[in-house]
């Protein structure tokens, strides 16, 4: 190659420097998530069993386990997908298919903005609207605030997914003299429904890993609970506090239930990743 | 003879007839669109109406604080539940300092990130690398929280703190016995945790781009990293606002700061403190809260949290919202 002078070799040797530190900030990233989950899964495998699944916690010394911490964690879940899918569809229907103007801006700006709202804060409100009333902690106050974070996720992915049906089906049911509340029904939610789902898996995924706004809403328990208005335990709170507790059995606890906790919101990542491999 | 137009709007006029509620509600007169439009708006409106209540309770719960502590409140440095004396100084400074350490490490990781990912890899690296930097945005808080007690703070404790006070130890930043708990541990973390999500942002943001500057770069026989450079500055603002979005996740970032940062309300300029953030202490403290003006200003300081976290995303996203929708490109923050 021509040799341009010294100049030049100091601008290739920049580039090269610089393309090789991209690549390392990437493989650092990487690494770090290598660390953990490898971590992880090589601490939770260790006092994983199956009576530790079914379990629920016992005193120090004598085992115990994280059943009614799953348990609650999916009544929690079902609860907040009840009250947040639905609603959160609709948002997204409304700002794709029928919002026009400042008013749909508006919308969106809020529910953009709830987004990033601290989960800590949504727990704080849903303990001044739900719990002070109330007088106690209930697995209801912890639904409603993880619902409260899955509406402006679901709404902006629904938004996103039914924008991307193309305008052709709309006008097409529209000139077949379709009103539109059945175009938007019956054509464009099942042609966009497998973006739906995927935007509704990954809130479930994002909202399961919750710890803050359950602290105080669900609270958590040592039993198992199957009454709504009175405070049940979950996956992520359980991890807290045996993560805090002094005692190595329960160090040893948390992170089998921290294997569990990332099995299913890694599933969930993964599955929605192969689902959408073609559209993204 | 009349036209089909005339036709049609004699029909339109018709249906409209005695039908105000429908026409009130969509302007194609349609009971069941009235009905269905009526369902979606009144969704919408829920979310307005979700952002104004959470301001009201916020403020009407933290009126009690407000009023008896007013702006000291935000200067005050002493915490004392037992005195009852409630200053947010060193929750505020706890928090401003994690989230800097945590901008301060993540801004160059990420634009690293975002910048092999969009502009050097080749798309069959891109995708399966950009899809597992994504994942670390999966792991919860609390999973950061437990792998920061259990590696990271003794890893700092026993390989980082050491060397760090041996090269660093003249300035008042790195001083103090080495716990692996504290300031520096909190901030690294979070880190950790902001780094998916600003380089995600980013990576948007570098793909709006239009490619005729890349092309107009290299003809002019620019190298990789010049014309890299070129795309940078043509990003900027979104890239800002990437790093924007990311302060005001790692602001509001709980319960993994909550357990490596030891949690005691000081103000201190050394990072191997232990400290304590506006998010931590209403984690730890909201239960325990039992007076009324504990509860209150417990309140008060998720009410700031809320405030300052509104406005640093509504900055966030205007920034970023200006760069990618010139190209039609989604950011995809969460």
């Amino acid at each position: 190659m021509t040799n341009f002078g010294k100049s030049d070799q100091i601008r290739r040797t920049t580039s090269a420097v610089m393309t090789s530190l991209t690549a390392l900030c990437t493989f650092v990233a990487v690494g770090i998530l290598v660390i953990i989950l490898s971590y992880i899964a090589r601490q939770g495998i260790a006092s994983l069993s199956f009576r530790f699944l079914v379990d629920s916690p016992r005193p120090v010394g004598e085992g115990g386990g994280i059943g009614n911490a799953i348990l609650g964690s999916v009544v929690l879940l079902t609860l907040s997908s009840a009250f947040g899918l639905p609603v959160g569809i609709a948002v997204g229907v409304y700002l794709s298919e029928l919002g026009k103007g400042h008013f749909a801006a508006v919308v969106r700006f809020i529910a953009d903005t709830l987004t990033g709202i601290p989960s800590i804060v949504t727990g704080v409100f849903v303990y001044t609207i739900l719990v002070l009333p109330m007088k106690h902690f209930s697995a209801l106050a912890g639904g409603v605030a993880l619902a409260l974070i899955m509406v402006p996720i679901v709404a902006r992915t629904t938004e996103e997914m039914l924008k991307l049906v193309p305008h052709s089906l709309r006008e097409g049911a529209l000139a077949l003299g379709a009103p539109q509340w059945r175009v938007t029904l019956g054509v464009i939610i099942p042609a966009g429904a497998s973006g739906i789902a995927t935007g509704a898996m990954l809130a479930i995924a994002r909202v399961s890993g919750e710890t803050a706004p359950l602290l105080f809403t669900a609270f958590g328990s040592r039993f198992f609970n199957y009454y709504l208005d009175q405070p049940i335990a979950s996956l992520t709170v359980q991890i807290y506090y045996y993560a805090l507790s002094p005692y190595d059995e329960w160090h040893a606890q948390a992170w089998a239930a921290t294997l569990v906790l990332m099995t299913l919101i890694l599933g969930i990542n993964i599955v929605v990743r192969f689902l959408t491999r073609k559209r993204f | 003879m009349r036209t089909a137009l005339e036709n049609s709007s004699d029909k339109l006029r018709f249906v409209g007839r005695g039908s105000d509620w429908r026409r009130l509600l969509s302007p194609t007169g349609n009971a069941g669109d009235a009905v269905f439009r009526g369902l979606m708006l009144s969704a919408a409106l829920l979310v307005v109406a979700i952002g104004a209540s959470m301001i009201f309770a916020l403020t009407s719960d933290s009126m009690l604080s407000i009023r008896h502590f007013g702006f000291a409140f935000l200067t005050s440095r002493e915490w004392n539940p037992i005195k009852g004396e409630f200053g947010a100084l060193p929750f505020i400074y706890g928090t401003v300092v994690s989230s800097l350490i945590a901008l301060l490490i993540s801004v160059p990781l990420s634009l690293g990130i975002a910048i092999f990912l969009v502009e050097q890899a080749p798309y069959y690296v891109a995708r399966p690398i950009g899809f597992l930097v994504e994942l670390l945005a999966a792991i919860p808080s609390v999973v950061y929280g437990l792998w920061g007690i259990f590696v990271l703070a003794p890893f700092l404790r026993v390989y980082v703190e050491p060397r760090l006070a041996r090269w660093l130890g003249w300035t008042p930043f790195f001083r103090g016995s080495f716990t692996g708990i504290g300031l520096l541990t909190g901030g690294i973390i979070l880190a950790i945790m902001v780094t998916p999500i600003i380089s995600a942002v980013v990576r948007d943001v570098l793909a709006a781009v239009p490619s005729s500057q890349r092309e107009a770069a290299l003809a002019l026989g620019a190298t990789k990293w010049e014309t890299t450079r070129v795309v940078l500055v043509n990003g900027a603002p979104g890239i800002a606002g990437a790093v924007i979005l990311g302060l005001g996740r790692a602001l509001g970032e709980t319960m993994a700061v909550t357990m490596v940062i030891g949690n005691r309300p000081q103000i201190s300029a050394s990072l191997f403190e232990p400290s304590y953030t506006i998010a931590s202490a209403i984690a730890n403290e909201f239960t325990e809260a039992t007076q009324d003006l504990y509860l209150s200003a417990l309140v008060e300081l998720g009410l700031i949290l809320f405030l300052v976290t509104f406005v640093v995303n509504g900055i966030a996203r205007v920034l970023v919202w200006n760069v990618t929708r010139k190209t039609g490109g989604v950011a995809r923050a969460a």
